[in-house]
């Protein structure tokens, strides 16, 4: 393990967690430390929280803080190495083939190979973050794969011998929690479990990633959506689901539409699902009236 | 990296990962090496910063955060932890219990936590003993016929074929190149058939009580033979008991699975378990696309509204639906009661429960083509 108590001018979850803040992500101190400690020990960062927390969105912000470029990998069923990792160019391969005739020719030089995700993070360490976006998509054979990667960071390609990087990429996995992960992956990773922000934090939020709301507005829509996701509901609202909504209202009463009006009208930006709706419809004006108050 | 002989400072550190373990969380000694490494990068300053990286390196389960902060404060503060068992749950609240190998209590050392023990006493009494198997040769006949007999969807990873809609370049690349170039003929891809996943929700209510053993047994069955299963009992809570019908022996772990369940033949309230169970997505996540099994009587005492609704949301999620009461046993059964009428149209089968050999023909023949 190699441990740098310094990247990229962090040396502490403070100093990340300051320059968080000024690439408009509230962090907790939790979720710094976590940071700052894959950073320094240059293990992956595995976040898990409820869809909507801003897992993703958190993973662009350490991009950004580091200034290196996001290599996103969006993960799914049946995701293989040809999607991940790398796979050559056929048609280009055949073509050489073709056009060498007799003479020899290298087949597998760098001008056939196409780069994927996982091996671009590897070839530009310094310049990259990658984040391998819901991984709890994919399934067992990918996650294998994906061990073998995070547990040394080098990747073999039969026709070329193992590639390894001038040093280890920073690399951020989030999980929905929709289905357990392999005990071996949780092992490997700097873990963060990101829980709902509390209200005055979510309303921090909110006026820092919306346009023109004010104040009193975001402390209410925080309230709420806190009282919505005690609910039982199918899709409870995120953060992105609460800024909009702040956003929404504060357009509606600008129109001269009154304040629980406004927000009443605008609740189909933070719930999008009709059974949701019909189970909160009876309860609604409760939930907005107490959390204005 | 580790020297032989750890610095004293160490000590605490190492013994608290060993601590844990005997609580029964997962601890690598990667975890442990990070642990250390995070404790001297952050300083360390105060001891949120040892809980911290505490949390990031040795990454507790998100449900187990409590018994592991329990642990925390005992070993690094010396706190007496009390009475977190004992608090009466509200009736109202449907309690979700998720299992886990291991203890579930945070007792650290003997002298501490006498309450904790207490109710651990107090719950061994409510765990029932499981009566020994009698239809275990059905269950091993099932547990064989299992993985060729369920149900199956095309998944999304291809493999090589003879014919298929997909092309595989790699392997046409590799042909040509020992023809000199030439492609004589090019191989195929299709996507592989996976099997479909299963979710069995038991009712252990008082009504069910003649059955609830032997359901236990065909859960294990179910869970040795499927690869993706997820078993829940439901009662006046939720529990998940998958992992621990997991172990291969079956007593131990119907002993250990009913150690979990505490709502032991207590009143019943379907729908408020359902709606529990829909209201955490990494559940109900579990019934899409899934072979959902609920085995139940369907005596709901409840609100049959919330029952009705919940099985609307199942089953818009699920593959298949099915709803397996022991009363089907009777010829002459017609489903009576409002909650049980109300949910037939959202059912894909109403099927007998009455005896193992009938859940594990009707399991067994989910996968033949059914009329519409």
């Amino acid at each position: 393990m190699v441990v740098r108590a310094k990247v990229a001018g962090i040396d502490s979850p403070e100093a990340l967690a300051h320059a968080l803040t000024s690439a408009f992500y509230l962090a907790d101190d939790g979720l710094a430390t976590a940071a700052y400690l894959a950073l320094a020990l240059g293990k992956p960062l595995l976040l898990e929280g409820a869809p909507g927390v801003g897992k993703t969105e958190a993973a662009k912000a350490i991009s950004g803080v580091l200034g290196r470029r996001l290599i996103r990998l969006q993960c799914y069923e049946g995701i293989d190495a040809a999607a991940a990792l790398y796979e050559w160019n056929y048609p280009r391969q055949m073509l050489a083939i073709r056009q060498a005739g007799d003479k020899p020719v290298d087949i597998y030089r760098d001008e056939f190979l196409i780069e994927r995700p996982m091996l671009q993070a590897l070839r530009s360490p310094d310049s990259a973050v990658l984040l391998l976006d819901e991984i709890d998509r994919s399934d067992h054979e990918f996650e294998a794969l994906l061990l073998e990667f995070l547990s040394d960071f080098t990747i073999s390609i039969p026709e070329r011998g193992t590639l390894s990087g001038r040093e280890r990429p920073v690399v951020i996995l989030t999980s929905n929690r929709t289905r357990e992960l392999h005990e071996a992956l949780r092992r490997r990773c700097v873990y963060h479990f990101i829980a709902y922000p509390a209200p005055e934090r979510e309303a921090q939020i909110i006026m820092l990633r919306a346009s023109s709301v004010a104040e009193a507005t975001a402390r209410a829509v925080a309230a709420a959506v806190g009282r919505l996701r005690r609910e039982p509901l199918a899709k409870p609202p995120g953060i992105s689901e609460a800024v909009d909504w702040a956003e929404a209202a504060t357009v509606l009463a600008k129109g001269g539409a009154s304040w629980p009006d406004a927000f009443r009208r605008s609740i189909g930006v933070a719930i999008k699902d009709e059974e949701d709706n019909a189970h909160i419809a009876p309860r609604l004006d409760a939930i907005i009236t107490g959390a204005a108050a | 990296m580790i020297r032989a002989g750890l610095p004293d400072a160490a000590a605490p550190f190492v013994a608290f990962a060993t601590l844990l373990r005997a609580n029964g969380f997962a601890v690598a000694p990667e975890q442990t090496t990070a642990f250390l490494s995070a404790i001297t990068l952050l300083g360390p300053r105060s001891l949120d910063h040892i809980r911290r990286a505490a949390h990031a390196t040795l990454a507790p389960p998100p449900e187990r955060r409590e018994a592991f902060d329990a642990l925390f404060d005992a070993h690094f503060l010396g706190a007496v932890e009390l009475g977190r068992e004992t608090a009466e749950p509200d009736p109202d609240d449907m309690r979700v219990q998720e299992d886990r190998p291991g203890g579930f209590e945070p007792p650290a050392s003997d002298d501490i936590n006498e309450a904790g023990q207490a109710a651990t006493a107090a719950e061994a009494l409510s765990s029932r003993r499981l009566s020994p198997a009698d239809e275990s040769d059905t269950l091993r006949r099932f547990q064989r016929a299992l993985p060729e007999h369920l149900p199956q969807r095309r998944g999304y990873r291809r493999v090589a074929a003879r014919r298929g809609p997909g092309l595989d370049l790699r392997r046409a690349m590799k042909e040509a190149i020992r023809n000199d170039g030439e492609v004589f003929r090019l191989p195929r891809l299709v996507r592989r058939l996976r099997r479909r996943p299963i979710l069995l929700l038991i009712d252990v209510s008082g009504s069910m009580k003649a059955r609830t053993d032997a359901h236990l047994r065909f859960a294990h069955a179910l869970v040795r033979a499927a690869d993706r299963i997820e078993v829940f009992t439901i009662g006046t809570r939720l529990t998940r008991v998958t992992r621990a019908l997991q172990l291969k022996n079956r007593e131990r772990a119907l002993a250990t699975a009913s150690g979990l369940v505490s709502d032991w033949d207590g009143g019943t309230r379907i729908g408020d378990a359902l709606q529990a169970f829909l209201a955490v997505p990494r559940f109900a996540s579990a019934a899409r696309g899934a072979v959902v099994l609920i085995l139940s009587d369907g005596l709901e005492r409840g609100d049959p509204k919330a029952m009705t609704d919940a099985v609307k949301r199942l089953a818009a999620r699920a593959w298949h639906l099915s709803w397996m009461t022991p009363l089907a046993a009777d010829p002459g059964y017609r489903p009576e009661t409002a909650a049980l009428k109300s949910i037939l149209p959202h059912l894909d089968a109403l099927a007998d429960a009455g005896s193992t050999e009938r859940l594990c023909h009707h399991v067994l023949t989910l996968a033949q083509p059914r009329a519409a």
